[in-house]
């Protein structure tokens, strides 16, 4: 009897990821990168598509073969790592500012990040695109830094009173976006397609420009997310826990931010992933950051490449911008948590 | 050992909130803080606790609260507050392994040795049957022995408790005493608590203070502290003090005629 306890904590030992959900999300997300290859007017078949990724496909023709790596491949990637980032954004904002409503987009952070990033094409055409992630950063972050003072001075800890705020900073940001681009119409149309959200590439450049980034954002995450947790008590019992609470909250918005960043600068504004994913990883797998962040990162991944699928197919041949897509799924949703949360939200 | 010189605190208002506190406390020792509403209970609590900037000084065996750093203090002072937050979605364990985290390397993660600390810490307050459970579905008696159970996995050799049995009935109040003093009996530890029920105050702890105002009214021996004189002076209430069982027990007198 008296082993018993034992061997149901080793079981159910807390400091472990939750290993056979990872694998579940991982496995959706080949799945899901898989179907994203395979759809679209080449007429590929799903074994067609695995053959080749694995090297020994045959018989495909010299423009599938090019559509495969040139075209599909590239926007799938993309796709995962803008997916990912969000949700990694989404999740950490949560965790830190407590707050179940918090997402890069309803806290302005993005349109701090789309400001950024307009104002480099708009007034420098000349820029080298890698900077525009660094531009959207400076962006993002006095996005984020105004929305957090803001909200702090009008309601203390109250979850409404952030994103209020959030969404004030958005209004403005996006007012002075505006702004620029009427300064500059010539540019307005390449512009305004991409603020709405698009995954267009010209092939793995975009890419290439994120993975930096991302690597950053996504280690540096993932080693905070015991500290989210201990955060999770509040600031005071953090500090008895022997955690500066400023400090981890202070590195996570930077990270977080950055994560917002470099996925505004290559597919513009894409509202409500870093809402709808953590949430739905939370309801299974549980709050705890441990494996709320690793868990999120994939299946945000998945999440978009199906948003994307959907975007390039619903009105084909048209395409839909991505955001709308994931607006038209993440409105409803961010209601829904609305109303779950009321009791946070007083 | 503990000692506190000339501690005062006030609100961001300028209002005071302790003036000029001086107590030592020995190590083993179980202090029992006590006072009206407002005197400043919880406030001391939370300056030892080093949550709370402060003019005078607190130290430990010597060394200066404000010269420590905030791991080292956590790993010898752990901090119970009067309602601990308690993140409905987190399991018992995972809360309980939170008071680890002054012994961890500032983003590592728990060991074995880790885990077996918090087994131990939730053996010692019979929780082992809800290591799984969410914190949102426990009763309130249960939560105060989980955030206890956070306190001892902490290992730290300073306890402060603030109200433990605030908001539980007389049965669970008692148990909650009941076990930190088995506790203590288990693990050598020096314990303060604010306390508001006076009885309970009067059979517990070792030594009390009675503060009022900010200020340190008495300080000794329950039987010096506990008197009809000093509850009339500083509650405003009249009570008998009688002793019972080697403990006391403050009992209400009714003043006006029946």
């Amino acid at each position: 009897m008296s082993s018993l306890p034992a061997a149901s904590l080793r079981l159910h030992d807390p400091t472990r990821l939750r290993w056979g959900w990872f694998l579940f999300a991982c496995a959706v997300l080949l799945a899901s990168a898989v179907a994203g290859i395979t759809v679209g007017p080449a007429g590929l078949t799903p074994g067609q598509v695995i053959g080749e990724l694995a090297g020994g496909g045959a018989e495909l023709s010299g423009t599938q073969r090019a559509i495969i790596w040139d075209i599909r491949l590239p926007r799938v990637v993309l796709g995962g790592l803008v997916g990912s980032l969000l949700s990694l954004a989404g999740a950490s904002y949560q965790g830190v500012f407590r707050n179940p409503l918090a997402d890069p987009y309803l806290l302005g952070v993005a349109a701090g990040g789309g400001l950024g990033a307009t104002a480099v094409i708009v007034l420098w055409p000349s820029a080298d695109s890698r900077l525009l992630p660094l531009a959207a950063f400076a962006g993002a972050l006095a996005a984020a830094g105004l929305t957090y003072a803001v909200g702090r001075s009008v309601g203390g800890r109250s979850a409404v009173s952030l994103i209020l705020a959030g969404v004030a900073v958005a209004a403005f940001f996006t007012a002075l976006q505006t702004f620029v681009l009427q300064r500059n119409s010539e540019t307005i149309r390449q512009v305004y397609s991409w603020i709405l959200g698009r995954l267009a590439t010209t092939g793995w450049q975009e890419v290439l420009v994120m993975v930096p980034y991302a690597l950053v954002c996504g280690a540096g995450l993932m080693l905070h997310r015991r500290l989210l947790d201990v955060l999770s008590v509040g600031d005071a019992e953090a500090e008895s826990l022997g955690v500066s609470s400023a400090r981890v909250r202070t590195t996570v918005v930077v990270l977080a931010t950055l994560a917002t960043a470099a996925a505004v600068a290559v597919s513009g504004l894409i509202a409500f992933v870093g809402l709808v994913v953590p949430h739905t990883v939370r309801l299974l797998v549980g709050t705890s950051y441990r494996s709320l962040i690793p868990i999120s990162a994939v299946t945000g991944g998945a999440f978009l490449i199906l948003a994307d699928m959907a975007a390039r197919t619903v009105l084909s041949p048209l395409e839909l911008p991505i955001g709308v897509i994931t607006a038209f799924i993440g409105a409803p949703f961010f209601m829904m948590v609305l109303r779950t949360s009321r009791r946070y939200v007083t | 050992m503990i000692s506190v010189e000339a501690l005062s605190i006030a609100y961001q208002s300028g209002q005071p909130v302790l003036r000029d506190v001086g107590l030592t406390v020995e190590e083993g020792e179980w202090l029992g803080l006590i006072g009206p509403n407002g005197a400043g209970k919880s406030t001391l609590l939370r300056a030892i606790a080093g949550l709370l900037p402060h003019r005078g000084a607190i130290r430990f065996h010597g060394a200066d609260n404000g010269s420590l750093r905030r791991r080292d203090r956590a790993r010898s002072v752990a901090l119970v507050p009067q309602e601990p937050a308690m993140p409905g979605g987190m399991t018992v364990i995972e809360y309980v392994l939170l008071g680890r985290t002054p012994h961890l390397p500032y983003l590592g993660s728990e060991g074995a040795a880790d885990l077996a600390q918090a087994r131990l810490a939730m053996e010692m307050l019979d929780l082992e049957r809800l290591a799984r459970r969410m914190l949102s579905e426990l009763s309130g008696g249960e939560r105060r022995r989980v955030a206890l159970a956070r306190a001892i996995c902490q290992q730290a050799d300073i306890l402060l408790l603030d109200e433990p049995t605030g908001a539980l009935d007389i049965g669970q109040g008692q148990k909650a005493l009941e076990l930190i003093a088995h506790l203590r009996s288990r693990r050598p530890m020096t314990i303060i608590t604010a306390m508001h029920d006076l009885t309970l105050a009067g059979q517990f702890p070792d030594r009390l203070i009675l503060l009022a105002g900010g200020r340190v009214v008495a300080d000794g021996a329950p039987a010096q502290v506990l008197t009809p004189e000093h509850i009339r002076a500083i509650y405003r209430a009249s009570v008998e003090v009688v002793n019972v069982n080697g403990g006391l027990a403050v009992v209400p007198m009714r003043t006006g005629t029946r």
